[in-house]
């Protein structure tokens, strides 16, 4: 057909089935084998909340241009699901390419004009070799994925390494699947023709990995010396604990004894799962929990007394679409606030806001060094799109030079030497106060831990200036806080422009993609990624040096420029934000578009994305 | 508000324990309850035991929730540190910091209202999972801090101070936490300190979840005639099943072993509890016969008091969670940090 794309690793697949159908693996196999192929990928899974039967779909974006983001747009649609075929067409790029299972005809009307469709007739092929109903269903996932090899040029044997190390040791179920894979290939090549779209061949991905940011957080603390997991189940967190636990097995458990280095409780709630993580921090040990928006809520109360005992604690956030239960298996970035300002009273608490996978391993493992050495909850805030998907990251990287930071801690020796210790003294002018660990010392040391208004001494007050003194003492440890949460990073645009973007977390690729595309158009933005909180000097530096400043960032309230405006001297009106909040990772399409209209034209655009899925 | 601490001069004819430490070793700083409320009396009990079992101070930690019975850590035990946590979320707390460091001896301290109404949860699962703690709940079917309201083991029927009456049937801690596989099992009241202290004895030296229900009067709220946490009350009608000894390991065993008066019972670290049984057929180590006999008095309204379940054997979670002998805070980057070369192999297999 003429008109049709021809594109070579760079387009998109989506893959539209049905929730519960085994195509998850299958789907992810496709992904894998592109980047084996030596091409970058971005996946993305968009799923619902819902364990079976419900709409779910899976985008493998072929990028071998490396933009690791949304691009927005469908270049061939694979659709497995009657249910949603409709709005599954009509996302197909003009030009595109439709892949369906065409044991059945389908009326001209259910097509497009300006697409091409490609039918295999998956079903008919299964039923004529298997008679299981469970088979039929998990092999025609594989089916699909060898005719679409076919179809793409993509090699086979890439996928047949991938099945081997996935069934190690099981031969039986690699024969199947290589049966079935090589089935769905022969028959795209006796009866159909490749596509535009085309996977090459190409050394495009270095010494990258390919995983979830979960799981990078897990190993993070795993590397930063966490012995104690208290954590309640919640999507989309609940993988990180569940990767800690497997990390902990290989790596946790004593040689000798077969005995745990470690301890992982599943609590009976988020208040619960915070407070043995404050018990842990404040008797010594590395504790964390991983949880999303609705269990920050209700670790609150516990929140406010790490503020103000001064507790290490560790809290990872894995973002989710609220409010309430909202929707929780969609993205978003909107526990910003809650986390920043969690409690009652006057309470602020750093964060620290990963890009992707490589960043949440290191910064999960830098997060409790954080929180010991500043002596209160620090919050890794990630979100479900980093979190649950697999993204190609830079490699964990660690110095082994490096050891665990335990902060503060006045020991047996020194309070034998007579070091005059007072729990809540601002010795260095820091801001942090020295602590001591419950036992070190038979007549020295000892104090009273309470969520009240204490002296320096640790002893009940409340006396204003006293209580004064101390909040005053709290804000200077924020401050310091400021030198210890990793930098901005500043990418400047080659032309010298008055004109700034400030982004944070798994928007960055998304942006970075778009700031080429405005780029082309000729529209130069200066860029600011923001890497934690508090906001170092850096970014009001930043706002200053330019006349208007867009806040890009997943949420319809602007939570992350209410935060710059709060925290720092600036005029909001200097700060127009673009937002994207329906669920789904922002695209570059979306925040070219977005910026580009208020560029361009003076009329201010509507923060509501476009329907985009 | 002022606090006071204690003067630290010891007279020199101080008694002193085998580890040379006098009673003043055990002591906090100055209360600030109401003079007479039974709070103050479990801290002397609690000082008392302490002192008997020979315990360096410093190696127990005390934690409490909220409340004037959660306030009292601060009034025993100076040279240990003491952490007043969150209204009824003192169980989490206590089981985190045991998960850090098992060494340390675990006393958790509750009012009835931070244990069994906003904190029963915790209360709860701290028990079930068998946290090594020994956990008092100083009872006196009142909110003393917030000045009188009905908690949770409030008598239904029950009138308060105001003359309010109490429409909600009260939770017995002690059925609950029975219920629930406490491994020790007692309840006391604050005016018996003869039996309270030998009983906190024994729950220090328990290995497991052990639970003191104390009944406490509140001379402020809740100690007029029609409560049956007042001391007039609990004098009248207190059954008490069985008085005990604390046999510490190296001590000579010597005790009475007259059938029907006297079980002995040895626990996990060597200790000895002796216990001259009141109540003919009492076993307090059969828990459900100690359900139904205390079912049974209380539809009686006697308040059973004495050691009334005891599991010698019993694990707690550390053993179910398998960790290592050495307490978790202990552990440095080289015991846990696996190092580049790991991560080098990790990589590997993400490719
Ligand atoms: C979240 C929260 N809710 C309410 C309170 C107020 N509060 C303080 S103590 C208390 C009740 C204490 O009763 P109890 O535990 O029985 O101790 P008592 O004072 O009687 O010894 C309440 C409701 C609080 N501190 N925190
Ligand atoms: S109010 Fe009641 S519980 Fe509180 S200190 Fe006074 S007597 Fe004790």
């Amino acid at each position: 057909m003429s008109g049709s794309l021809n594109l070579t690793n760079d387009f998109v697949v989506k893959f539209a089935n049905v929730n519960g159908s085994g195509s998850a693996s299958a789907n992810s196999m496709f992904a894998k084998s592109v980047l084996r192929m030596g091409v970058p990928v971005a996946a993305r899974n968009i799923f619902p909340s819902n364990i079976q039967g419900l709409p779910t779909w899976y985008e493998v974006r072929v990028t071998g241009d490396g933009h690791l983001g949304r691009r927005g747009g469908v270049d061939l649609m694979v659709a497995m699901n009657p249910q949603t075929w409709d709005r599954d067409i009509a996302e197909i790029e003009p030009g595109g390419y439709l892949f369906y299972d065409s044991t059945k005809a389908m009326p001209e009307s259910k097509f497009r004009e300006d697409i091409t469709v490609v039918g295999v007739p998956l079903t008919r092929i299964c039923n004529e070799v298997y008679s299981v109903p469970r088979e039929r269903q998990l092999f025609k996932n594989i089916i699909y994925v060898g005719a679409l090899a076919a179809l793409l040029g993509i090699e086979i044997e890439v996928i047949e390494t991938l099945l081997s190390e996935q069934f190690a040791g099981k031969d039986r179920l690699i024969k199947a699947n290589f049966e079935a894979l090589h089935m769905g290939r022969d028959y795209v090549k006796a009866n159909l023709k490749p596509l535009g779209l085309q996977v090459r061949r190409a050394d495009a991905v270095g010494d990258r990995i390919y995983v979830e940011g979960n799981s990078a957080a897990a190993l993070g603390a795993v590397y930063g010396g966490a012995t104690v997991c208290a954590w309640y189940p919640i999507t989309p967190s609940t993988s990180v604990v569940e990767a800690f636990m497997d990390y902990c097995a290989e790596f946790r458990t004593d040689k000798e004894t077969g005995q745990a280095k470690y301890a992982i409780v599943q609590a009976e709630d988020e208040i619960a799962s915070i407070g043995m993580v404050i018990g842990a921090g404040w008797n010594g040990a590395r504790a964390f929990t991983a949880t999303s928006g609705p269990g920050v809520s209700l670790m609150t109360e516990f929140i406010g007394l790490s503020y103000f005992a001064e507790i290490p604690a560790v809290i990872i956030d894995v973002q989710r679409g609220g409010p309430s239960t909202g929707m929780p298996t969609r993205t978003q970035q909107a526990d910003l606030i809650g986390a920043a300002y969690a409690g009652h009273g006057d309470t602020k608490h750093p964060m620290l806001l990963p890009q992707d996978p490589g960043e949440c391993f290191e910064m999960a493992a830098l997060a409790f060094d954080l929180s010991d050495r500043l002596q209160t909850t620090i919050f890794l805030m990630q979100d479900l799109d980093i979190g649950m998907n697999e993204w190609l990251t830079e490699p964990f990287k660690w110095d082994d030079s490096r050891n665990l930071d335990r902060g503060k801690v006045m020991t047996y020796e020194e309070l034998e030497a007579g070091v005059d210790f007072g729990r809540y003294k601002d010795v260095d002018g820091d801001g942090i106060p020295y602590r001591t660990y419950p036992g070190v010392h038979p007549s020295k040391g000892a104090y009273f831990t309470r969520g009240t208004s204490r002296n320096p001494y640790a002893r009940y007050s409340e006396e204003g200036h006293v209580y004064v003194d101390n909040m005053q003492r709290l804000l200077r440890k924020f401050e310091t806080a400021k030198s210890l949460i990793p930098a901005p990073v500043l990418r400047k645009s080659g032309k010298a422009t008055r004109t700034g973007v400030i982004y944070f977390g798994s928007t960055t690729p998304a942006m970075h993609e778009a700031l080429e595309i405005l780029e082309a158009k000729g529209m130069h933005l200066d860029a600011l990624r923001v890497r934690g909180f508090p906001f170092s000097d850096e970014v009001y530096d930043f706002i200053a040096a330019h006349d208007r400043v867009f806040v890009v960032e997943q949420n319809r309230d602007a939570q992350l420029r209410t935060l710059i405006v709060n925290e720092g001297d600036v005029d909001p009106g200097k700060l127009p934000p673009v937002l994207h909040y329906d669920g789904t990772p922002i695209t570059a399409r979306f925040i070219a578009a977005e910026i580009g209209a208020r560029l361009g034209a003076a009329a201010p655009r509507s923060p509501v994305p476009e329907a985009a899925e | 508000m002022t606090y006071l601490l204690k003067p630290r001069l010891h007279h020199p004819s101080l008694a002193a324990n085998e580890l040379g430490f006098t009673r003043r070793d055990y002591e906090g700083s100055v209360s600030t309850l109401c003079a007479g409320c039974g709070h103050d009396s479990i801290s002397a009990a609690i000082i008392q035991a302490c002192y008997d079992l020979n315990l360096p101070p410093h190696r127990l930690a005390k934690l409490s929730g909220i409340g004037c019975s959660s306030k009292t850590p601060d009034y025993f035990l100076g040279a240990s540190h003491g952490f007043n946590t969150v209204h009824g979320r003192m169980p989490s707390v206590l089981t985190g910091a045991n998960l850090a460091n098992r060494e340390l001896i675990y006393l958790g301290v509750s009012g009835d209202g931070d244990s069994a109404s906003i904190g029963l949860g915790q209360f709860a699962h701290a028990i079930r999972r068998g946290v090594n703690m020994t956990y008092i709940v100083e009872n006196n079917g009142v909110y003393g801090l917030t000045k009188g309201q009905f908690s949770a083991t409030s008598d239904k029927g029950s009138k308060s101070k105001k003359g309010v009456e109490n429409h909600d049937s009260a939770i017995d801690l002690v059925s609950l936490a029975l219920q629930l596989g406490a491994t020790f099992v007692a309840r006391s009241f604050s005016g018996d300190k003869a039996q309270l202290a030998p009983l906190i004895r024994a729950a220090l030296a328990h290995k497991g979840a052990a639970f003191i229900d104390c009944v406490s009067p509140c001379v402020q709220f809740n100690n007029h005639a029609g409560s049956t946490k007042s001391y007039d009350y609990v004098r009248e009608h207190n059954e008490a099943v069985n008085r005990l000894d604390v046999i510490a390991k190296r001590a000579p065993i010597e005790v009475d072993y007259a059938p029907g008066t006297t079980t002995t019972v040895t626990q996990h670290d060597g200790s000895v509890l002796a216990l001259h049984k009141l109540a003919e057929h009492y076993d307090p180590t059969d828990r459900i016969a100690a359900m139904t006999y205390l079912a049974q008095r209380q539809a009686q309204g006697e308040v059973v008091t004495g050691l009334l379940y005891v599991d010698p054997e019993a694990s707690d979670l550390h053993d179910s969670l398998d960790t290592v002998e050495r307490p978790l805070n202990s552990l440095g980057g080289p015991d846990l940090i696996p190092g580049s070369s790991v991560l080098a192999k990790i990589n590997a297999d993400l490719r």
